[in-house]
């Protein structure tokens, strides 16, 4: 029995890490800045493709590479995520703040493009990518030093950004059609791939005779638990952190004493985007990668942040943990063994079983969600004071 | 007292109301008769079934436009409703099909002998055509009541509507014995009145149905958002406080509209599973909502035009693009929703107005508009002002 409730707790706290490293990012972004990310899940995708390739050079190196490669992997996908969120905020969502049913439709489209981007990403596609960067950037660099860009912006800028966007593509094509099909295939495709973990987390810890603590899982609580010790040391123990916090609570009253606010959404974005990545890196322990990953991961780390409240972390990891010691237990079906079987209870214990896979899990949690929303609507940990009702 | 002032102004504000509504009506009726008697000269068969459901979609996008482009509610879950009115009427012509005390064939696969009894009322025809926007209606109203009650608002309704969704994907998705889970319910061999769904005779009929439908939903939301309602609908958009310390509850409005946008989504999705042939969870993926939702920023929020042209004209383009190069679509699909979200607010429509809005009314002898911005908004402010003697009469 109790190495049963152990087994039980285990599982759960695994999953909720699972959920909570996924939603760490997610509860920056959202929780800090406001900003719906629907491309969080793709920003994880790219974590896990990028741990992919860090495997596949490990194992090409060889001797002790390949038992390691995770501790390359790790900074390598934060570094790649965080990159890639520096680009999207600086190029669409710098421009949607204050906006969040626009910001995530424009996230949303983001993540349609990442989708289609690993599908069929080629050595000529990426070629026609640098030369649309190198027209676009060295073109208006010199069209901004010798012309009257103020004036012509208007009309200039768009029709640029057709012309460098056609002749990239144009030159994708040709590249594609004109060379050998060694040359121009995709390097990862539509189909998943497999991550191999490396071997001393394959297998697990037993305790006792029925006790069994997967490794990879095990992993994944410690990460989460360092990530977010970390986060924490960035958010309260750092000056940037306190840059952050500051202009979390007022905007305007940051800009005035002289804080960056711009350069301060950058990096609370980077930094969200970058856990997105370490996120995408762990997942790559629990299964194969494919270009879907993040959309089964996002809504239940969307409903970690709501249910936690915005813009507090400590909501995040008790909710995260709440919801996956519950969704355990019901998915796995300990609930219905709670009951004893006699007639008087049948009802009940049917009424579990139906609930009793992890798909229907998720079904029975929501509906809890909803009516834990009736009692408390902004979450676990509602943010107080005049900055409620926005 | 305002009435001796304004009754010059008024009349003639009438007039031209009265005169633009004659215009649309007969333009509405016009593209209706169009679309049933001339374009079947026209297209082979498969491509009118191809626009018989891009016209289906319409009619969601309608319904969204609604809720988002009146109301303020981004709702990303109407893959429910649309699925919900689908599975009423496929389960209908399954049962039809066969004789009585039959059962359909796939509950033999998994041992079910028993016809569920959520299947028994869908022998009924007058039922299931209840059922088709009931359900929906019934399932909007209660997620809309348990949400909007909390005054949980903006993006969290979003991200709520988003996982119900979810959850509805996977309660059909994983109930194998009761609804055939992944597998779907196919529609195409089942027998409608006598005849074969996927028949030519029934797939005209099919299409007439939906252009009837359309133009009978196009006139429901025009009467809803043109009038009182209509103008609760927006000033609830565009402050919701401001209408609660007025005195008005919110919550009873939008519940409101958000049952019978699930309603229209409902009638939707039965006339568009009997064009495909078939209804399946699919019909609930998360990125299919999301796109019925840029349909309507395409054409342009809050005009009802805007949505059903948005929505023919996306997935005509997705038909094309995904049949030529199926690589390019999403590359397409993303590039779309941040061109419309970043420098089309307004849509089609709203940048129209913009650039040829005057000349199109002043050759139709409607006199000069003024559309600063956006034009729905501020055409109703106007309206307002012109319409309020009226209200002080009664």
């Amino acid at each position: 029995m109790l190495e049963g409730l152990i087994g039980g707790l285990f599982n759960g706290i695994s999953i909720g890490a699972v959920l909570l490293i996924v939603a760490l990012g997610l509860a920056i972004v959202f929780g800090l800045m406001g900003v719906i990310n629907l491309a969080h899940g793709e920003l994880m995708m790219f974590g896990a493709y990028t741990t992919f390739v860090v495997q596949n050079v490990a194992k090409s190196m060889g001797g002790i590479a390949p038992d390691l490669y995770i501790f390359a992997a790790l900074p390598m996908a934060f570094l790649v995520a965080a990159l890639l969120g520096l680009l999207l905020e600086r190029t669409v969502i710098r421009y949607l703040y204050g906006r969040p049913l626009e910001t995530l439709l424009a996230t949303w489209g983001v993540s349609l493009i990442l989708i289609q981007f690993i599908r069929s990403v080629s050595l000529p596609m990426v070629i026609g990518l640098v030369i649309f960067a190198v027209l676009f950037l060295v073109g208006r660099w010199v069209l901004t030093r010798y012309t009257d860009w103020e004036r012509i912006q208007s009309w200039a800028n768009p029709v640029f950004l057709g012309l460098s966007a056609a002749i990239s593509v144009l030159a994708w094509v040709l590249i594609s059609s004109g060379t050998s099909a060694a040359f121009s295939r995709a390097w990862f495709s539509t189909r998943n791939v497999d991550v191999t973990p490396p071997s001393w987390l394959r297998g697990g810890i037993s305790v006792g005779d029925t006790l069994q603590f997967p490794s990879a899982r095990l992993f994944i609580i410690v990460l989460t638990a360092l990530c977010l010790v970390a986060v924490y040391w960035f958010l309260n123990g750092t000056a940037w952190g306190l840059r952050i916090r500051s202009v979390t609570q007022n905007r305007g009253m940051s800009a005035c004493l002289g804080i960056p606010t711009g350069q301060v959404d950058a990096i609370t974005f980077a930094l969200g985007s970058g856990l997105a990545g370490i996120a995408g890196c762990a997942v790559t322990l629990l299964g194969s990668v494919g270009p879907n990953l993040g959309s089964n991961y996002i809504v239940d780390a969307f409903m970690v942040v709501v249910v936690g409240g915005v813009g507090k972390l400590v909501g995040s990891i008790v909710a995260a943990l709440i919801i996956g010691v519950t969704s355990y237990l019901i998915g796995s079906g300990t609930m219905a063994l709670l009951f004893p079987p006699t007639a008087f209870f049948q009802p009940i214990i049917d009424f579990f079983t139906f609930f009793a896979t992890t798909s229907m899990a998720k079904v029975m949690v929501f509906a809890l969600i909803i009516a834990f929303l009736q009692v408390r609507p902004a979450g676990l940990f509602p943010p107080k004071g005049r900055s409620v009702e926005l | 007292m305002t009435a001796q002032v304004t009754t010059q102004p008024r009349r003639a504000a009438q007039a031209s109301q009265k005169r633009k509504f004659m215009i649309e009506a007969i333009a509405v009726i016009a593209i209706a008769l169009i679309l049933i008697l001339i374009m079947p000269m026209f297209l082979t068969g498969f491509r009118l079934n191809l626009l018989g459901r891009f016209l289906a979609l319409a009619i969601v996008a309608l319904g969204i436009d609604l809720i988002w482009g009146f109301t303020g509610l981004l709702s990303l879950g109407h893959g429910i409703f649309f699925a919900l009115g689908g599975y009423a009427f496929a389960m209908y012509l399954e049962l039809n099909t066969l004789g009585e005390g039959q059962l359909p064939e796939f509950f033999g696969l998994y041992g079910v002998t028993e016809l569920p009894w959520f299947w028994q009322p869908f022998n009924s025809f007058p039922f299931t055509l209840l059922a088709i926007f009931t359900i929906p209606a019934i399932v909007a109203g209660l997620l809309g009541y348990l949400v909007f009650r909390n005054r949980i608002r903006g993006v969290y309704f979003s991200i709520l509507t988003q996982a119900a969704l979810v959850v509805f994907f996977n309660l059909f998705n994983g109930q194998q014995k009761l609804i055939n889970g992944t597998n779907g319910l196919k529609t195409s061999t089942s027998v409608f009145m006598g005849q074969a769904v996927g028949s030519d005779g029934m797939r005209m009929f099919f299409y007439i149905s939906t252009v009837i439908a359309l133009v009978a939903m196009y006139a429901l939301c025009r009467w809803l958002t043109s009038g009182r309602f209509g103008r609760m609908l927006v000033a609830i958009r565009d402050d919701e406080n401001r209408v609660r310390f007025s005195g008005y509850d919110p919550t009873a409005f939008k519940v409101l509209v958000f049952a019978v946008s699930g309603a229209i989504a409902g009638i939707a999705g039965a006339l568009y599973t009997v064009q495909s042939g078939i209804i399946s969870p699919q019909f609930m993926d998360i990125a299919f909502s999301i796109e019925m939702v840029i349909w309507v920023a395409v054409g342009g929020r809050a005009t009802l035009v805007g949505a059903v042209l948005g929505a023919v004209l996306v997935n005509m383009a997705r038909s094309l693009l995904s049949e030529r190069f199926p690589d390019v679509w999403l590359f397409f699909q993303g590039a779309l929703f941040l061109i419309v979200v970043t420098t089309l607010p307004d849509g089609i429509i709203g940048w129209g107005r913009r650039q040829f809005g005057s000349m199109v009314s002043s050759a139709l002898g409607l006199g000069p508009t003024d559309l600063p911005y956006l034009d729905d908004t501020d055409t109703t402010v106007v309206e307002t002002v012109a319409e309020t003697p009226e209200f002080a009469e009664k």
